[in-house]
């Protein structure tokens, strides 16, 4: 316990707890990214579906389905979070999942992978790193 | 432009409805339920990415507008960290915030 933060609403946050908000979050970019894949996965079959279609689709494709259940442990996931750890560091975490999205673009969709994008996902990587040490103090 | 613009506010505001939400939550089930700071930030940031997409699938959007409005939305989320949670805005974060934020326009430039 090397510091602590005093406020109204949580009169005692320890470190352990906003650290563990941190890797949930971390968690929560894996999944949002498995989410998006697998809907876009999903929506190979939608193509020129109208809207009661799409929205039935959600419900009788597999992939969709489970792309959109994802989402909703995403969601629950970082609310818990959230209730241990900081919006301002927690929330830009999020943008993890870009990273992940770009990596399992190359791997399913046989997306090339350019400078740029190696060059972005070392940055938002590094950025992340940044969130996490600025948890810590 | 304006739909990108409008996702990433009311996306911030998603945020800070669901971090409001989540710290009201109880070990009862109601406290979920009827939460509903919780539903509105569900509901704003389902907006907000119904927007998103919108906006950027618009053959007209230019990526170099769209994507300083995609920032506004993470500085808007670090302002109502500060305005209504009282957490403090360092150095670190906004160099953390910024990073990710080239990082993302990167990516979306070796996108296109």
């Amino acid at each position: 316990m090397s510091s602590v933060t005093f406020s109204p609403e949580a009169p005692l946050v320890n470190v352990d707890k906003r650290r563990r908000a941190v890797l949930i979050v971390v968690l929560c970019t894996w999944i949002g990214a498995a989410a998006q894949v697998l809907i876009k996965l999903g929506t190979k079959q939608l193509e020129h579906a109208g809207f009661l279609a799409t929205a039935i689709g959600i419900i009788t494709i597999p992939k969709l389905f489970a792309g959109y259940c994802l989402y909703g442990i995403f969601t629950a996931l970082m609310v818990y979070a959230l209730r241990h750890g900081e919006l301002s560091i927690l929330w830009p975490i999020i943008a993890l999942t870009y990273v992940w999205v770009s990596i399992l673009s190359v791997m399913i969709f046989h997306e090339t992978m350019n400078p740029m994008k190696i060059i972005g996902v070392a940055i938002i990587v590094a950025g992340v790193a940044v969130l996490g040490l600025g948890n810590k103090a | 432009m304006a739909l990108v613009l409008g996702g990433s506010v009311i996306g911030s505001f998603g945020a800070a409805f669901l971090k409001s939400g989540a710290v009201a939550v109880r070990r009862h089930w109601s406290s979920i339920v009827f939460n509903w700071r919780l539903a509105l930030g569900v509901c704003f940031y389902l907006l907000s990415s119904v927007f998103f997409v919108k906006g950027v699938s618009d053959p007209k959007a230019e990526l170099s507008v769209l994507y300083p409005m995609v920032s506004l939305g993470y500085i808007c989320t670090l302002l109502w960290s500060r305005l209504f949670f009282k957490e403090a805005i360092t150095r670190t974060k906004l160099s953390g915030v910024g990073l990710i934020l080239v990082g993302i326009v990167f990516i979306s430039l070796g996108n296109h």
